[in-house]
């Protein structure tokens, strides 16, 4: 993964110098995008859901015992919407998308259908790496934004209809209101956005470099996932270290 | 490749000492060979001889360890050849892109470079569909074409580009009889419509004596011999007679006691 860091760097670079025609790759761009959105919403309800009561249920009866029970509110929803929204949502994304995307440009590549670009004059980079770069640097902080508050809900869920927790619907979100402010959750989408840069460029340089036949493309796409995961823990901890300040 | 001239003929290509090895292992070994504008000129030569590593150096797509290409004097490697010349290549597997349909596919040139308004373009791609007889096949997608009819969706969009130099890579391979033979019309008549520079790469002998003014034959990343059709027919070369004359016949002679009694006549 990391001999490859300082490609990585430089496609992003390239993609970076080639935002301005965005427009132009506006169709591609809004088809990723729909994609994206189109693949993923389900299961982020459904991981969020279950995150949030998951961490209400485990949180829950602990903070209550010591008499904090005004506490659960504000204690899931700062976890769901700093820490776990992003980085689950992120792995999924890495998983879902970032797969889907190395599997494309590789085998486009092993095909020689990106040859095929380059003969025409057509930089792939403009023409397959801006779209989808561009794509789901949008679609994931929304997703996160989503998923924050299908978190909540299922914490607040959890919390109402579990015996050893009994903190009401209200209580809940009153107490959430008071910990979590409009920072966190902006805290929470930008690493979110940082994470998406790092899915894209990461999925989009396997293809680009995939070699071989169907096995290439398989090994890409693993990679893709992997160095995306570990990426986005590696960043988590520093974005964490430096948004903490 | 994105150029403006509305200059139809075709260009000349000089190559000139061209080398390229591949971790360690010499695949080209300084070839030397000129191609005139307007001629269809055949590389021919056994699998892994190295001739679609030559061909993708003609286009820019890998670049040499040594030596260079020209185009009409000026090395490939220059932005202002990419810019002032048009080149398209026909890949073996045609290459289309699986996502898009066959007429996408055909109008990508034009569509990606904004050079024409989009029922133009749809005009034109119907246009060069007829050509290669694949009229009405628009909507279709590339996996529903069998072999040679994405071999000719590859062409039409090549013609879309209207190529002053055109790099065709084994087009008849995984072709029928009639299919090849079809490519083979195409190629010439692309040739005396526009007057266009065709390279063609193949180790299909029927369709190098077939269309060829001039054949290379290559063996090993070395060039073995250069000429007309019937020169190269008759060069004493082993080797390339060895390519020449290969074939099977069941409980006929193994290739090389054939080889030898050909290098016993005189």
């Amino acid at each position: 993964m990391f001999e490859n860091i300082g490609e990585m760097v430089l496609l992003f670079w390239r993609t970076l110098v080639a935002l301005p025609l965005t427009w132009r790759q506006r169709q591609k761009a809004f088809d990723q995008f729909f994609e994206i959105g189109n693949a993923s919403l389900l299961m982020v309800c459904i991981l969020s859901f279950f995150i949030g009561g998951v961490i209400s249920l485990q949180t829950g009866p602990l903070l209550v015992e010591r008499g904090l029970g005004s506490y659960v509110g504000g204690v899931v929803g700062f976890s769901i919407a700093k820490e776990l929204a992003p980085v689950m949502m992120a792995i999924l994304i890495a998983g879902r998308i970032g797969s889907a995307m190395a599997a494309e440009i590789g085998s486009m590549r092993v095909y020689q259908e990106i040859d095929a670009l380059r003969t025409m004059n057509i930089n792939p980079i403009h023409y397959l790496v801006l779209p989808r770069l561009v794509a789901i640097a949008v679609a994931l902080p929304m997703l996160v934004t989503f998923g924050i508050l299908v978190g909540w809900l299922g914490g607040a869920l959890v919390a109402s209809a579990n015996d050893r927790i009994a903190v009401s619907f209200e209580a809940f979100f009153s107490a959430l209101r008071d910990t979590v402010a409009l920072k966190d959750v902006a805290n929470g989408v930008f690493k979110s956005f940082v994470f998406s840069l790092i899915i894209g460029v990461v999925s989009c340089h396997q293809g680009l470099i995939t070699r071989g036949g169907p096995r290439g493309i398989g090994r890409s796409v693993t990679k893709a996932v992997v160095n995306s995961i570990v990426l986005i823990v590696i960043f988590d901890y520093l974005l964490t270290r430096v948004l903490l300040k | 490749m994105n150029g403006s001239s509305s200059n139809q003929k075709g260009v000349g290509i000089q190559v000139r000492g061209l080398r390229k090895s591949f971790d360690g292992q010499e695949v080209l070994c300084g070839l030397d060979f000129d191609v005139q504008p307007g001629e269809i000129f055949v590389i021919m030569g056994p699998s892994g001889s190295g001739k679609t590593v030559l061909l993708k150096h003609l286009i820019g797509l890998e670049e040499p360890d040594a030596g260079e290409i020209l185009i009409e004097g000026q090395p490939i490697q220059s932005p202002e050849v990419m810019s002032q010349y048009r080149m398209a290549m026909v890949f073996q597997s045609g290459a289309l892109l699986s996502s898009l349909t066959v007429g996408e596919n055909v109008g990508l040139y034009l569509a990606e470079h904004r050079l024409r308004p989009p029922d133009e373009i749809a005009r034109i791609v119907a246009e060069k569909l007829e050509v290669v007889g694949l009229k009405g096949t628009e909507e279709k997608m590339p996996s529903d074409l069998s072999g040679g009819m994405k071999k000719r969706a590859a062409i039409a969009r090549a013609l879309v580009i209207e190529p002053q130099l055109i790099l065709y890579d084994e087009p008849t391979s995984e072709l029928d009889p009639l299919s090849a033979v079809v490519i083979a019309e195409e190629i010439v008549n692309l040739k005396d419509r526009i007057g266009v520079t065709s390279l063609v790469v193949s180790h299909d002998r029927d369709l190098a004596f077939g269309v060829a003014d001039r054949i290379a034959v290559i063996n090993q990343g070395r060039i073995l011999t250069i000429g007309t059709p019937d020169e190269v027919k008759r060069h004493p070369d082993p080797l390339v007679q060895q390519f020449l004359h290969a074939d099977f016949k069941r409980h006929g002679f193994p290739l090389e006691q054939r080889k030898i009694e050909y290098e016993k006549q005189p």
